[in-house]
């Protein structure tokens, strides 16, 4: 017998600001992964930083997926499938800190971000679910 | 026979392995973090275990992409640490328990959970960072590990109630297994944190401490935790505390909290640390 679903599936996208890494966003990101993976070698990272776009097109990414990864558009390449545990080897590869790396998506700076984190991080209040926020907020 | 005598609990933030690797545990960022693992460090030196089953999540560098296992148990003798992107850390090689491991395996499939072996595989920060932060920086670890990987990054994952299961499940394949072996579980990963988004740098210190309120005596009011309320209280990767709860139950009904820590932050996240002796 299926037993019942605690919660609806719909329910995973309610979370502001969040995308909760499915087994359909891991599809769509699959290529992008294989090319993040790869930097955990160090002749992969000198063959990318010699020349990205070459390196990059040896796989099978998009090209929205490529730009972004030009741009180091963490925003963008999670919207277009990526997950932060692949695409921190990116972060790693250009010697950012994975906390530089995270702020870049917070819309703070990452001195800002430092701070509130030392602060003692973000507050979830109002953030549970996109029914907490203002009309406008909502995305 | 072999028994679970504690459990660690910890947090396995990268930051904190740099730290170590660094030598800037001293640091005024890093020396708060630190103090909070004297006391393990002392303890753990007359309470080394033969064997540590570290369960902990991999963070994309040896699964996750052409293979996502919800439980995977590593079989090799030997695995290196992982080169995540800046070379790998300069630690010792981790070794396994191979008959523990196998007998583990094998009643844990009896108990349906029809767990993954993993022939070969590097372990990334979620196993060495706990390890440096119990055991320091000796040249080899001072005892055996065996490597246990739970999908924690990729829905569906398994839910707390399933690993409270496997903990238990756990509990029950080394306590039939004939060598007399003292071993040690630890619980890795989380607090509170979200590494992407607009939500980046959630912390929830309510939310963690309740937890830590609760894992100790009242743990079966955790396991009815939903993946939904990780997310929402914990944020997208505050979600590996579930790994918490294999640890928990695989102490059985009654520990005693010898050791407990919380600090924010270390890098993105809220630090946990809590070291239970079973009484049962």
């Amino acid at each position: 017998m299926t037993r019942a679903r605690l919660y609806s599936l719909e329910e995973l996208e309610d979370i502001p600001g969040t995308l909760v890494f499915t087994a359909r966003r891991s599809r769509q990101g699959y290529h992008l992964h294989k090319f993040c993976m790869s930097l955990m070698q160090e002749d992969n990272r000198t063959a990318f930083r010699a020349d990205e776009r070459a390196y990059l097109d040896r796989y099978k990414m998009t090209e929205e997926q490529k730009l972004a990864v030009l741009a180091r558009d963490l925003t963008r390449l999670i919207e277009l499938g990526g997950n932060m545990y692949f695409l921190v080897k990116i972060a790693s590869t250009d010697g950012w800190s994975a906390q530089k790396a995270v702020s870049s998506m917070s819309g703070m700076s990452a001195e800002e971000y430092g701070q509130m984190m030392i602060d003692g991080g973000r507050s979830p209040d109002g953030l549970r679910s996109k029914r907490d926020q203002p009309k406008e907020d909502r995305h | 026979m072999a028994r679970i005598t504690a459990g660690i609990g910890t947090s396995h933030v990268p930051a904190i392995g740099a730290a170590i690797d660094n030598g800037r545990t001293g640091d005024t960022y890093w020396a708060p973090v630190f103090e909070g693992y004297e006391f393990v460090k002392g303890w753990i030196k007359d309470n080394t275990p033969d064997v540590v089953i570290l369960v902990f999540n991999d963070h994309a560098s040896a699964l996750m992409l052409d293979i996502v296992p919800t439980f995977a148990i590593g079989f090799a003798e030997e695995f290196l640490p992982a080169d995540e992107g800046w070379g790998r850390r300069p630690v010792p090689t981790v070794y396994n328990h191979n008959d523990l491991a196998a007998h583990v395996a094998e009643q844990l499939v009896i108990d349906e959970f029809d767990i993954t072996i993993i022939n070969e595989m590097d372990v990334d920060h979620g196993c060495t960072v706990p390890l440096s932060l119990v055991f320091g920086q000796p040249t080899e670890w001072p005892c055996k590990v065996i490597p246990l990987a739970v999908n924690v990054t990729q829905f569906p994952t398994p839910s707390g109630e399933r690993c409270w299961k496997l903990g238990e499940a756990i509990r029950n394949a080394v306590k039939t297994f004939p060598e007399d072996l003292n071993v040690q579980i630890w619980g890795t990963g989380g607090m509170s944190h979200q590494l992407q988004g607009t939500r980046a740098g959630l912390i929830n210190a309510e939310f963690d401490n309740r937890f830590l309120d609760l894992l100790a005596h009242e743990p079966e009011e955790l396991a009815t935790l939903t993946r939904l309320d990780y997310l929402r209280e914990a944020g997208s990767e505050g979600i590996e505390l579930i790994m918490w709860l294999i640890m928990r139950a695989a102490l059985g009904y009654g520990v005693e909290e010898l050791h407990r820590f919380y600090r924010v932050p270390a890098s993105n996240t809220a630090v946990g640390h809590v070291v239970y002796e079973a009484r049962s």
